[in-house]
């Protein structure tokens, strides 16, 4: 397909999506909208945690690093007073910064003993957050966080507090998101995030340094994260270091393994299915104690029968329709836009 | 006649292990130079030395004037020094293109702003040009777009040679290019590394086949045991009674 219709035709695809996302809140209940905020929120976290995982390095810290962004965009709003979009801004600029001086203890190891050092770097953070009641509140965090109030247009009240029109604040900030980290990863300097993950010593032997690169993935993750607890922060109005533990790692960790990390829509896949099977599914089922058993026993088949993701059933899904449509397959290989 | 390289009384201990022993030699620039010598006699420990990857327990690595002794790879790589690997280290998942446009790095010098607002178009287009250009001079242009895994032995080695050209070399190190290389394959990449030469790049080969070399360097380094054995033109180097003895008798196992 000539590059001109593809892209056309990938807009059409992307309008219908859109369209589709904008009425999706009107065909659900209120507590499944409340969940869609949430899942639109985690798909920013999965998918910023993404970027890390191009450079071959996996953390253990990175809903950590979220909460550095939900704590600090808090403070700002409450403590400092400042507007909110302004302290969701701070926020992920503050676990930006926070990452990037992690980065140097973090990135003189790489692979299993980043994993370990990335998860004692998150539980000191978790610590400090409990052991300094003044600013962070201790174990109990910190509760009534300024939230977007209401604007007024003419009449019709918008309050931000209600799920669908915080839903459409999320979504539009998710997708801005998005953008960026699509535009980063089909540039230059995604492709040097792959050739850092795929051959190291290749790449630092024509001039690139790794390490510096490995950083600039760690940090730009690392904002996107904070964006994301940002979003949650002022939506839900109260956060505790107990929010940010491991566990919740572990569901982000699930999520980009079932969805698989290949694809920029792989993350985003298995975010959204293990959300809608779990908070929704398992739940209207009534399920509702055995829901982790069902949640593993999903991580195992798919680790199984599905060990590249649900990502790659999306190509084997198209090829399929085209068969059906008699349209030749498409070529095997595709340059990277990264390459022109 | 200019030195490009020049080693100087270079050891590199491991332990109690001393795998190069106070190592000169020099590169003339223009030259294809030859490090030659039976297997652990320290050519790979003196490549990583001269690389930047190990910093020497003692001596200095003079390129261009400058004392290069461990600044590590990536700098040496923007100095003009680049080094290619052994067997097929590329970036398989990606294609040829790309390969050559990582190996384009120094100039393309990709950016966060460059990523999100496009501001780079021209280093870009640049990069992207020199990548096409390299993959011309080493015959491997119509396959641009597959990948790299695809490729044939013979060819890997070639685009391995491809990507480090893309960064604009003045010196480039090949460590044993002619390895589990078929006769056809090894006369071809006596022809480019020739080829490569004359386009203005200084070379020095890695190797421990002394024979595949002989024909190729104008100059000759022997090592063994870690020291320098011999220097000289290849026909000197044959003769020698040392170097034979080095290669075929003694202590070390010939390859």
């Amino acid at each position: 397909m000539p590059e001109e219709r593809r892209n056309s035709h990938s807009l059409a695809w992307l309008a219908v999506l859109y369209a589709g996302l904008i009425a999706l809140p009107y065909a659900l209940s209120y507590s499944q909208q409340e969940i869609l905020v949430f899942t639109t929120i985690n798909v920013l976290l999965v998918m910023s945690y993404r970027l890390l995982t191009l450079t071959g390095e996996w953390s253990l810290g990175h809903v950590v690093i979220m909460g550095c962004g939900a704590y600090a965009s808090a403070l700002a709003s409450k403590a400092l007073g400042l507007p909110v979009p302004l302290s969701m801004l701070i926020g992920g600029v503050i676990a930006g910064l926070i990452a990037w001086a992690l980065s140097y203890p973090l990135f003189r190891m790489k692979g299993f003993y980043f994993l370990i050092g990335s998860f004692a770097a998150g539980e000191i953070i978790r610590l400090l957050w409990k052991r300094f009641r003044d600013p962070f509140g201790g174990p109990k965090g910190i509760k009534r966080i300024p939230d977007l109030g209401t604007i007024e247009i003419g009449g019709f009240t918008i309050d931000f507090y209600e799920p669908v029109t915080y839903y459409y604040v999320a979504l539009a900030v998710v997708s801005v998101s998005l953008f960026i980290l699509w535009r980063i990863e089909r540039s230059p300097i995604g492709l040097t995030f792959h050739a850092v993950h795929w051959q190291d010593k290749l790449a630092e032997s024509v001039g690139v340094d790794t390490r510096r690169y490995r950083i600039q993935a760690f940090v730009i993750a690392s904002f996107f994260a904070g964006i994301s607890g940002a979003l949650l922060a002022h939506y839900v109005g109260t956060i505790n270091p107990n929010r940010f533990n491991v566990e919740e790692m572990v569901y982000v960790l699930t999520w980009a393994i079932v969805g698989g990390t290949a694809t920029f829509y792989g993350p985003i896949l298995g975010a959204v299915a293990l959300i809608v099977i779990n908070d929704i599914l398992l739940r209207e089922l009534g399920f509702d104690q055995l829901r982790p058993m069902f949640y593993g026993l999903i991580l195992i088949c798919s680790v199984l029968f599905l060990p590249k993701g649900l990502e790659s059933l999306v190509p084997r899904i198209s090829r399929l329709v085209r068969r059906g449509n008699h349209n030749p397959s498409p070529p095997k290989v595709q340059p990277q836009e990264g390459a022109e | 006649m200019t030195l490009l390289l020049d080693v100087r009384a270079a050891t590199m201990r491991f332990g109690g292990l001393t795998a190069v022993d106070n190592l000169s030699f020099s590169v003339e620039a223009g030259s294809i130079h030859g490090l030659i010598g039976p297997n652990g006699a320290g050519k790979t420990t003196s490549f990583n030395l001269i690389s930047g990857f190990y910093t020497p327990t003692s001596g200095e690595i003079i390129y261009r004037g400058e004392n290069i002794a461990g600044i590590g790879t990536h700098r040496t790589a923007a100095k003009g020094l680049v080094r290619t690997f052994q067997h097929s280290t590329l970036f398989q998942e990606f294609t040829l293109l790309e390969n050559a446009v990582v190996g384009c790095h120094l100039n393309l010098r990709p950016s966060l702003a460059g990523a999100i607002f496009g501001n780079d178009r021209r280093r870009r287009r640049a990069a992207r040009e020199r990548a096409e250009e390299v993959l011309e001079f080493f015959g491997l242009a119509e396959r641009r777009h597959e990948l790299a895994s695809e490729l044939a032995h013979g060819h890997q080695r070639a685009l391995g040679m491809a990507v480090a050209m893309a960064a604009n070399p003045t010196l480039m190190l090949l460590d044993e290019p002619f390895t589990g290389m078929n006769p056809e394959e090894t006369k071809r990449m006596m022809e480019l590394t020739f080829k490569l030469r004359d386009s203005g790049v200084t070379i020095l080969i890695v190797e421990h086949d002394m024979h595949a070399i002989m024909g190729l360097c104008d100059r000759i380094t022997v090592m063994s045991f870690g020291r320098l054995l011999a220097e000289g033109v290849p026909q000197e180097i044959r003769e020698n009674p040392k170097v034979i003895e080095a290669y075929l008798g003694g202590g070390a196992h010939a390859a």
